[in-house]
């Protein structure tokens, strides 16, 4: 049975297990015709011209996992900041886990889509802001149609989380393969703050096939710094559907962190919805092998003088494929935007590839946009000024990819989390580059 | 210490070193002194070893061993140290950071272990007061933003921390004013050892009143075409280059 078939009759089987006489519901099944209609996205379509599912929908997902699994947080404790204080909503193969988690309800809300979807206290929140951003697309509706878990999380008018919130969705091997599908809701309202650091790892080599949404809805003058870590197995797939909301003053940010998996798939949204709105979208990549990771952006500015900054840093080895395809769309009345985009990759070997396509679509007359994209090796000059002070080439090499994604780090406002990254960094690049990092 | 002889060197087609003989002795400073094109850098990155340039014909020792087929590092490890026109930035590794990996991978090659940190401390330190430089510059991205004068005293300190056998100094002076320029010299000045020496590459004789060289050659069209001692830094201030010019012409 092809994959989408057995969706689609699993979605029969869970609603056996939700309650069907809900608001929520009625979107699930409105969702489950549209990913019906639409099927996997195919590279017949443009904006998946580079990027192929069919390797990994081949194999025999479980879609609903046993909900056994016995992990104690010392052996998953390296996938987590654990040197600062955060919030930990924490997930196994899609099911949330209470003891390696610390939600909470003190100020802001940091816990469960589950109980958000069910609980009428949540209600208001969840008619006014759930599937409400993301585009009514496939993957999205896939996601929408079997929306149970993930995260929910609400800072409410005039506050500032008072620590960072981890998301953390682990995959165990107790199933043969596995497709899990968070869908997480952040709502920020006027004049808040939140900083989210978001991971997936896969704790065995099974194929492991996430299918993640995430709504941000950024208020008045609110500020979310969004970090996402993808450094998982070669077995695991990522396809991270993210959508920005953003309202007048309100200042949000994305970092995305590509070190591993199988396929990585990034959509990530922006909608400026206000005035004086600054968006940055920031990511560094560094695979290798047969690993594939595709950026697929988009900044819509529909409202005046609002600014945006997407800088994409990418070092491809092996015979690795990136693709960064970011799209910039300035409405009519959107004048005075600034629009500021670029993308700059290393390919190590003769076997790696990058497929980077800009997209401007602009129609008002009063902007200024700029977009840049670079392919190529290091500089020849830069590795023998390092040569000539006696750094051997292989660690000159590394020392200089270090610092050509290096400059994306700048704006990680979490110092441990940039510690962290950077660490993943060295490591990637396989040198000890001579000091703490 | 150093020995180069007839050496001629090429990048891509075109011929830029025409049989250059050099020998400089421990304890000595040089200068190479000549006009804009005449194959002053290129002397000094093949020396380094820089690939761009093939060397087509003669030889280059340093302390008595072929040095021609090292890679830059190996030459570094082996004590060359060259102070570059335009130093390059590198954004993210601070200075600090920098020359710890430097030095580090210096010990290393001669097989000894990391300077431990207390140590390393003292010595930038001890170094950064030599080149007058502050705390907050060696927190600093290497060379990123950095004015003319930074980078030139970032060299010099550099030079300072791996402590090498043969410096030689590319056109240190280009875009120093008067106050840098000393105090880069006085750097300079104060490393100077019996067992070392110093290869001082320049356009002016400027540089030559604050380094003063025991020997000064003049390069023209990728040969050294005269030697002789300081004094000849000032008979080139004074009238150019061209009576030389003419003066070889005439032979």
């Amino acid at each position: 049975m092809e994959f989408k078939d057995k969706l689609l009759s699993s979605f029969l089987a869970f609603e056996e297990q939700v309650n069907v006489n809900s608001d929520i519901h009625e979107l699930r099944s409105k969702a489950i015709k549209e990913f019906e209609t639409a099927g996997f996205p195919t590279k017949k379509q443009e904006a998946w011209k580079y990027t192929s599912l069919n390797k990994v929908l081949k194999h025999d997902y479980v879609v609903f996992p046993k909900k056994e699994h016995t992990i104690e947080y010392k052996d998953v404790e390296k996938y987590f900041i654990d040197d600062i204080d955060t919030y930990k909503i924490v997930f196994v193969d899609g099911v949330y886990v209470s003891h390696l988690s610390s939600t909470t309800h003190d100020k802001i809300d940091a816990c469960l889509m589950s109980s958000a979807m069910t609980k009428s206290k949540y209600k208001p929140v969840i008619d006014n802001y759930f599937n409400k951003i993301a585009p009514k697309e496939s993957l999205n509706s896939l996601n929408t149609a079997f929306s149970n878990e993930g995260a929910y999380i609400r800072i409410p008018k005039n506050t500032a989380a008072d620590k960072p919130i981890q998301i953390v969705n682990f995959a165990t091997g107790n199933e043969s393969a596995l497709f899990i599908q968070p869908r997480n809701l952040v709502v920020v309202e006027e004049n808040s703050q939140v900083q989210i650091i978001e991971r997936h790892h896969s704790l065995t080599d099974h194929p492991v096939l996430t299918n993640s949404v995430t709504e941000v809805y950024a208020d008045k003058r609110a500020i979310v710094d969004y970090y996402k870590i993808q450094n998982d197995r070669p077995s695991a797939s990522l396809i991270d559907n993210t959508f920005f909301e953003q309202h007048q003053e309100s200042n949000c940010s994305v970092h995305t962190f590509s070190f591993g998996g199988n396929i990585t798939r990034n959509n990530l949204n922006f909608y400026q919805k206000g005035e004086r709105i600054e968006s940055t979208l920031k990511g560094v990549t560094v695979i290798e092998g047969k690993q594939h990771v595709d950026h697929n952006t988009l900044v819509h500015h529909m409202q005046p003088n609002c600014e945006s900054h997407q800088d994409y840093k990418g070092i491809y080895g092996g015979s690795s494929t990136g693709v960064f395809n970011g799209k910039i769309m300035v409405d009519k009345i959107a004048q005075k935007i600034n629009a500021f985009q670029s993308n700059n990759n290393i390919l190590m070997d003769d076997k790696a590839t990058i497929n980077s396509k800009p997209q401007l679509e602009i129609f008002a007359d009063d902007v200024r946009c700029s977009h840049g994209c670079t392919i190529g090796q290091l500089d020849e000059d830069a590795l023998f000024y390092l040569q000539t002070r006696g750094i051997p080439f292989k660690q000159a090499r590394a020392l200089l990819m270090y610092a050509f994604s290096s400059n994306v780090l700048d704006s990680v406002r979490i110092p441990e989390l940039k510690k962290r990254i950077n660490l993943l960094i060295a490591l990637k690049l396989g040198v000890n580059v001579g000091f703490d990092l | 210490m150093l020995k180069i002889k007839d050496l001629h060197a090429k990048a891509e087609d075109l011929k830029i070193l025409k049989g250059v003989n050099l020998e400089i002795n421990a304890g000595e400073v040089h200068a190479i002194m000549g006009p804009n094109g005449s194959g002053k850098s290129t002397l000094s990155s093949v020396v380094a070893g820089k690939e761009e340039y093939e060397m087509t014909r003669g030889e280059i020792k340093f302390e008595g061993e072929d040095i021609t087929e090292l890679d830059p590092e190996e030459r570094a490890h082996k004590g060359i140290f060259l102070s570059f026109q335009y130093p390059v930035e590198i954004p993210g590794v601070s200075v600090t950071n920098f020359v710890r990996t430097a030095v580090n991978a210096n010990r290393k090659a001669r097989g000894q272990e990391d300077m431990p940190a207390n140590e390393m401390l003292k010595l930038i330190r001890e170094k950064s007061e030599l080149l007058e430089i502050d705390r907050k510059f060696l927190s600093r991205s290497l060379n990123e933003g950095f004015s003319g004068g930074e980078k030139k005293r970032n060299e010099i300190f550099q030079m300072a921390m791996l402590d090498p056998k043969l410096a030689i100094l590319d056109e240190t002076d280009s875009g120093l004013d008067i106050d840098a320029l000393r105090v880069v010299a006085n750097g300079v000045n104060r490393l100077r050892r019996e067992d070392n020496a110093v290869l001082v590459i320049t356009h002016y004789q400027r540089l030559l009143e604050y380094i003063v060289p025991d020997y000064v050659h003049v390069m023209l069209d990728g040969k050294i075409v005269k030697s002789g001692t300081k004094e000849l830094a000032f008979e080139l201030e004074e009238k150019g280059y061209d009576w030389l010019k003419e003066e070889i012409a005439a032979q």
